[in-house]
């Protein structure tokens, strides 16, 4: 049984008179460990698609089984327990609170879930040392670079230790070298720890550092192919990208 | 942890708008101050009164005149039936069980002492005066029965007028003017302390028959008729104050000549009529506060669920963040409504300490007395809290019922 399966997910949203089919129809299988890409036009539903598989939205008709479970049956306190304990987003704007330092933005997902503030500490900064920012941890969001910012958002993903890690657009506000360190911390984190990482991007060339390619568009998955040999993190960037 | 992160949050948010936040509360601070000044001047003003009463003399009832008669069937015009001396005496026959008498007739003159002038009340009265009001001598005596009979020009003076009048000189044997009357001070009486809104201790007192016929003049005299302000007249024990009363009542009825369906037309007051009668204008007052703190404090709690309102709007982003990383609605309801119970019991606060320094302002002053008492900050406390928990419900639960991906999606 794969960790993450979906069957004929649709979702729709309706727009006073139209309806917008978002997903029209997504079927899919994600193994634990795997590290895929999924890719697409702008408005082909990926954004929407990652809202449903971190269960910060539910899905129109289908069906999703998370780790064996049915999240549609799930009441609201129930997902939002699944997003603290299984989930972890990186989004393309970091998402920090500007108030608060590096370390009580990682201690976020620690305080939801209950535990205590000496083991929370411990946990934090482990995170942050993971995502080599030990030296960082009292600093504010603004007094961080984009890069730094993201990655603090990684280790808040990752303080959890979820069994998924969803990024939609993680380097789409990261200069390119910026970007290659980032996929750089997934692909260790995939290799090392077993992570499974979920990255959405319409950059083919971020999209090469994955295992798996899976492309939509209008709502349906078009193509889903494995990537036997992905870039290596720091590889430049080829001149011209198709 | 959650909750100290939770104030933590609270605080920083608050911080992070410090106009916003002082302007919020300010509704709260002045409703507060208001409610816990108001309240002090109330209890001091209430505690003044009564222990003015109380300080009159126990067992006491007064008489007064009462209101104008009504108009008689056969149009004559509405007459005012004043009390007399007349009535003073069949009281002083007529009662049993009583301590004292003192008619009262009271005036203000001029009181001249070689070169100082000093205006005052002057009271002309019976030897009856100092066991009904409770006063009692300083030095030299008071003046007698028999100095009223042969219209003796003494005087007694209370310890004010006496300092004031002789700040140097021994007062007793001194010879003064009281309206260009002569008169000789043959006693001083002891202080009673003052006790808020007049000074019991700024007195002349005479005998009454001297008063008469020496200084009131006509004012003092109706339709023939000596004229007295109040008979006060002391119970000899609390038990009899009820049977005193029903004593005056009949005899100044058939003193004043009233058919048995005529209304009384004078006054008998005792010492508990007199606080219950203080006790519902109290009690009016008291729901007449209430009435502009709640307004007050409705206005301010408005303010606060509109500026959480604003701030919900404004933190979208943050909420829907949250949510993604695992906060459950009661998670987001807390937060808000800890944030508007710390505006709150901010302005409760800076409101007590405002209202606190008003009222002591106000007595520091000698305007009034107040008396800022527990039971009244711990009202004043209690209510801005409850404010802010009653006005962030609405803010906090659409906070708290935000789509977590539309939260997200926002901006
Ligand atoms: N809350 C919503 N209400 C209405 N329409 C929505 C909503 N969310 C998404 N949509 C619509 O669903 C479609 C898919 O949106 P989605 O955000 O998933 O696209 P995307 O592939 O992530 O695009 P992009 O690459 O620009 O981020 C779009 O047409 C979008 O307008
Ligand atoms: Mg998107």
């Amino acid at each position: 049984m794969a960790l993450i399966e979906l069957r004929s997910l649709t979702k729709v949203f309706q727009m006073g008179e139209n309806a917008v089919h978002a997903l029209a129809g997504v079927s899919l299988d994600i193994e634990k460990g795997e590290m895929l890409a999924i890719m697409g036009p702008s408005g082909s539903g990926k954004s929407t698609l990652m809202s449903i598989i971190g269960c910060l939205d539910v899905p129109t008709s289908g069906s999703y089984l998370l780790d064996g479970q049915a999240v549609e049956k799930l009441k609201d306190s129930q997902l939002a327990q699944v997003r603290n304990r299984k989930i972890g987003f990186v989004f393309q704007q970091f998402n920090l609170l500007s108030r608060t330092s590096a370390l009580e933005n990682v201690l976020l997902p620690l305080g939801y879930a209950g535990l205590g503030a000496r083991a929370s500490r411990e946990k934090a900064l482990k995170a942050l040392e993971m995502v080599g920012l030990s030296q960082r941890v009292k600093h504010h969001p603004a007094e961080l670079s984009g890069g730094q910012q993201q990655r603090v958002a990684i280790a808040r993903a990752l303080v959890n230790e979820p069994a998924i890690l969803i990024a939609d657009e993680p380097t789409g506000a990261l200069d390119s070298k910026t970007g290659e360190e980032v996929m750089g911390l997934f692909q260790r984190l995939h290799r090392e720890f077993g992570q499974t990482v979920i990255i959405v991007t319409h950059d083919p060339f971020v999209a090469r550092h994955t295992h798996r390619i899976v492309r939509l568009a209008d709502g349906r998955i078009v193509a889903d192919m494995p990537n036997p040999n992905p870039i290596p993190a720091g590889t430049p960037r080829p001149e011209l990208e198709i | 942890m959650l909750l100290t992160q939770n104030i933590l949050t609270a605080l920083r948010s608050l911080m992070a708008n410090k106009l916003r936040s002082a302007l919020t509360i300010l509704g709260i601070v002045i409703g507060v101050a208001a409610v816990v000044a108001l309240m002090a001047i109330g209890n001091g003003a209430t505690s003044d009164i009564t222990s003015q009463i109380q300080s009159a003399g126990t067992n006491l009832l007064s008489i007064q005149s009462g209101r104008m008669q009504r108009p008689q069937a056969g149009g004559a015009p509405p007459s005012f039936s004043p009390l007399t001396l007349k009535d003073y005496q069949a009281l002083q026959a007529g009662l049993s069980d009583v301590a004292g008498i003192a008619p009262v007739y009271a005036t203000n003159a001029t009181v001249v002492f070689q070169a100082d002038s000093y205006s005052v009340s002057v009271t002309g009265t019976s030897e009856d005066y100092l066991k009904v009001f409770s006063y009692e001598l300083d030095k030299g005596r008071f003046f007698t029965a028999s100095d009223r009979q042969s219209v003796k020009q003494v005087a007694v003076l209370g310890a004010t007028t006496a300092g004031e009048l002789f700040p140097n000189a021994e007062p007793v044997g001194q010879s003064i003017k009281i309206n260009d009357v002569r008169f000789t001070v043959i006693g001083v009486l002891k202080a009673k302390g003052s006790s808020g809104f007049s000074d019991p201790d700024d007195i002349v007192l005479i005998p009454l028959e001297t008063g008469y016929l020496k200084l009131f003049g006509a004012n003092a005299i109706r339709n023939g008729q000596k004229t007295l302000n109040t008979i006060a007249v002391s119970a000899a024990s609390p038990d009899v104050v009820d049977s005193i009363k029903t004593q005056i009542n009949f005899i100044l009825r058939r003193q004043h000549k009233l058919s048995a369906e005529a209304e009384n037309d004078f006054r008998v007051q005792s010492q508990s009529d007199m606080l219950e009668t203080l006790s519902t204008v109290t009690t009016t007052l008291t729901t007449f506060l209430g009435a502009i703190a709640a307004i007050s404090l409705l206005v301010g709690g408005i303010g606060i669920m509109n500026i959480t309102l604003v701030s919900v709007s404004e933190r979208t982003r943050e909420i829907g963040l949250r949510k993604a990383v695992g906060a459950r609605k009661d998670h987001i309801l807390i937060q808000f409504l800890i944030e508007t119970m710390t505006l709150s019991l901010l302005g409760g606060l800076l409101g007590i300490g405002l209202g606190v320094g008003i009222a002591q302002t106000v007595s520091a002053l000698g305007l009034i007395n107040s008396l800022v008492t527990a039971s009244s900050i711990l009202l004043a406390f209690t209510f801005s809290l409850a404010i802010g928990l009653f006005f962030g419900l609405y803010p906090a639960w659409r906070a708290a019922n935000l789509h977590p991906m539309e939260a997200l999606r926002s901006e």
